[in-house]
């Protein structure tokens, strides 16, 4: 047999009708996640068409774009700040209700960012379709399966058919060696490899990320890494499971138990690519030679190592016009630059291991004067963990701001937002214009890197304070 | 949906690269539940000052892009989230095809769900474009034929599918619901990892 990759596995195995030069592969979906801003739209598109939502049993809901973080207005005690928000929150209520899709809703102990809930649950594995109307679906990939976002029609594709018109992508092999150096963390990992493949450098394909760096990371960290995939242009990231990812699983509420998990396991360590797959393109990474990354400009392809100085745009106007909106000029250096708030949080950082991270720097310190610092964590769980191993404590005690989950500060329409011209030290994914609100001025770089500034008050190489 | 052909307009021209959704439509405008309205906030940074007036720098505000249903931008236009509000705020606003060098993956999709255009071309038929605001183009579906003012025509990639169900007017779920017998059989061999 012909070696096939990880990719092309799972992609045959979900082809209930293959592609043809004239129609596109019908794809079966085994899981479809959904939340209150894209899927409104879908739902009326059935309700209009008579229809209903085929396999529930697949589908499962949540809100936390829009929703707020502060506990007063989750639990009901004020209402939702954001009355627009407010209304997207009561749609997917009624929604789910008309519809059967389960639902974890606002004030439920389950609830959390979808790309952080559905693995909790056990509910993301290998070998699986997974969709969401939401680009960060790649997450999901971490664990060896197809994850991809989709838009609001498709949305509506799958709800009424559980599949979609799906051309083929091709693959591309990041390919990453070496032992990342201390205080060089998953987070600084992705953003180099973003950096020398180039924001659109991974169109058309699917990212299989390999070598003995991924190997050795945790779940939490291989799901940063596959979250940015999108970042790269590429749909989705995907890792193949190892014994890492199998005792993640295990005995997580949705994950498959006794006999089922003894047959899933033998299903699952099939998934990998043979020796010999051929990658349509590939890139080589050495992992001893990344340090702290921060980015400096206006897309997440505009990073540099923290040690390093802001390129000159050279005559670029797009790369001119960038380095205008962040208010920086080419050759300064990043480090020392002031910071007005730090946001540690998101589907990229938001993760237990994220926050023990950040604690682990801001233990015993606090923050600088006139920094505001906000902390939210991934999901519902992943707050009652934290409180539990003590570091909502030392967040609190260094003067930090601990809310309830969501996306928060990564996109600005929640209610939790950067104020125009200020700048964002951010452990989110997009330094996008105007991402973490009107004027916003985003940095992104790693938890580690966002605690230490946190403190100084001022671009901080973390390796300085570990 | 209505069946489309052509598009035949005279090109506005936004020479930026890396053109993210955020800037099509920022996240602040997505707790709407329909798809209606979004045409007021498409490029809202940047079409409109901190006070709510027009900014009189921006291409969509200039006298020569009234009625302009051709936007031409640098590379990787789309990139970012998948929300498929770009694609309505574009249309809702009167934008009907989007020419660039290269168009992300999901703002593609979602584009062409819509009657939303995505062409690809070349460098050197980009940098004519973009030297040139305001050319009179025509872009046509049926034989995937860009033709500029020159009279140079240009082939341009489209998916095969969605070109079909464009002209024809085609509902892409109709087509995927004639598949349930193949999707009910698939799933009575495949119990799912």
């Amino acid at each position: 047999m012909t070696p096939s990759t990880l990719f092309e596995k799972i992609w045959k195995t979900h082809e209930v009708v293959p592609e043809t030069a004239e129609t596109p592969a019908v794809l079966y979906i085994d899981l479809h996640l959904v939340h209150e801003v894209t899927s409104p739209q879908a739902f009326s598109a059935l309700g209009s068409l008579g229809l209903g939502v085929r396999r529930p049993d697949r589908t499962l809901a949540t809100m936390d774009h829009s929703t707020p973080t502060m506990s007063d207005q989750v639990f009901g005690r004020v209402p939702i700040k954001v009355d627009a928000a407010a209304r997207q929150v009561r749609q997917l209520e009624q929604n789910a209700a008309q519809f059967g899709v389960e639902l974890f809703d606002l004030q439920d102990a389950r609830r959390g960012i979808v790309h952080v809930i559905s693995p909790e649950l056990g509910a993301s594995r290998p070998g699986m379709t997974i969709v969401c109307g939401d680009s960060h679906t790649s997450t999901h990939g971490a664990f060896g399966a197809l994850a991809f976002g989709i838009g609001s029609t498709e949305v509506g594709h799958v709800l009424a058919t559980q599949c979609l018109l799906q051309r083929k992508p091709k693959t591309f092999a990041i390919n990453v060696e070496g032992r990342l150096p201390p205080g060089v963390t998953a987070k600084d990992l992705i953003l180099a490899i973003i950096g020398k493949v180039g924001v659109s450098g991974g169109t058309g394909h699917v990212f299989e990320y390999r070598g003995s760096t991924i190997r050795a990371l945790s779940m939490d960290e291989r799901m940063t890494v596959c979250n940015m995939s999108i970042e790269a242009g590429a749909r989705a990231g995907m890792i193949a499971p190892d014994a890492v990812t199998y005792e993640y699983l295990q005995g997580r509420p949705r994950a498959p138990a006794g006999r089922d998990w003894d047959v899933a396991h033998a299903r699952w360590a099939e998934l990998k690519s043979d020796a010999g797959a051929v990658f349509d393109r590939s890139v080589d990474i050495d992992a001893g030679a990344i340090e702290p990354m921060i980015t400096y400009g206006t897309n997440p392809g505009m990073v540099v190592p923290i040690t390093a100085s802001i390129p000159h745009s050279a005559g670029d106007a797009v790369a001119d016009k960038a380095l205008r909106y962040m208010g920086f000029r080419g050759g300064e250096a990043m480090l020392g630059k002031p910071i007005n708030t730090v946001f540690i949080g998101s589907c990229t950082n938001g993760r237990l291991e994220d926050l023990h991270a950040a604690a682990a720097v801001l233990k015993g310190r606090k923050v600088a004067t006139g920094v505001h610092l906000l902390i939210v964590p991934g999901s519902q769980q992943i707050k009652r963990d934290a409180e539990a191993a003590g570091l909502a404590e030392i967040f609190k005690t260094a003067g930090a701001d601990w809310r309830e989950s969501g996306c928060s500060m990564c996109l600005g329409m929640n209610g939790d937002t950067v104020a125009s011209g200020q700048y964002s030290l951010s452990t989110s994914n997009r330094n996008f214009e105007g991402r973490q609100g009107a004027g916003a001025r985003t940095l992104l770089a790693s938890p580690l890197t966002a605690a230490a500034s946190a403190v100084r008050g001022r671009i901080t190489d973390p390796r300085e304070m570990l | 949906m209505q069946p489309m052909r052509s598009v035949r307009s005279k090109t506005v021209v936004l020479p930026l690269t890396n053109v993210d959704t955020d800037q099509i439509i920022p996240a602040r405008f997505l707790t709407t539940t329909t798809k209606d309205g979004l045409g007021q906030q498409l490029f809202s940074d940047w079409r409109y000052q901190a006070d709510g007036t027009p900014n009189p720098d921006f291409v969509l505000n200039r006298p020569e892009a009234v009625g302009c249903e051709v936007l031409v931008a640098g590379r990787n236009f789309g990139c970012g989230s998948s929300r498929e509000h770009a694609p309505w705020a574009l249309l809702g606003y009167g934008i009907r095809a989007v020419i660039s060098t290269e168009i992300a993956d999901i703002f593609r999709g979602n584009a062409l769900k819509n009657g939303l255009l995505p062409v690809t071309v070349d460098e050197s038929t980009a940098a004519w474009l973009l030297a040139h605001p305001g050319a009179a183009v025509t872009i046509d579906l049926e034989t995937t034929r860009l033709t500029l003012p020159t009279g140079v025509s240009i082939e341009f990639p489209i998916e095969a599918f969605a070109r079909h169900c464009l002209l024809h007017g085609i509902d892409e779920l109709g087509y995927l619901r004639g598949k349930l017998p193949e999707i009910e059989r698939y799933e009575s061999m495949h119990t799912g990892p």
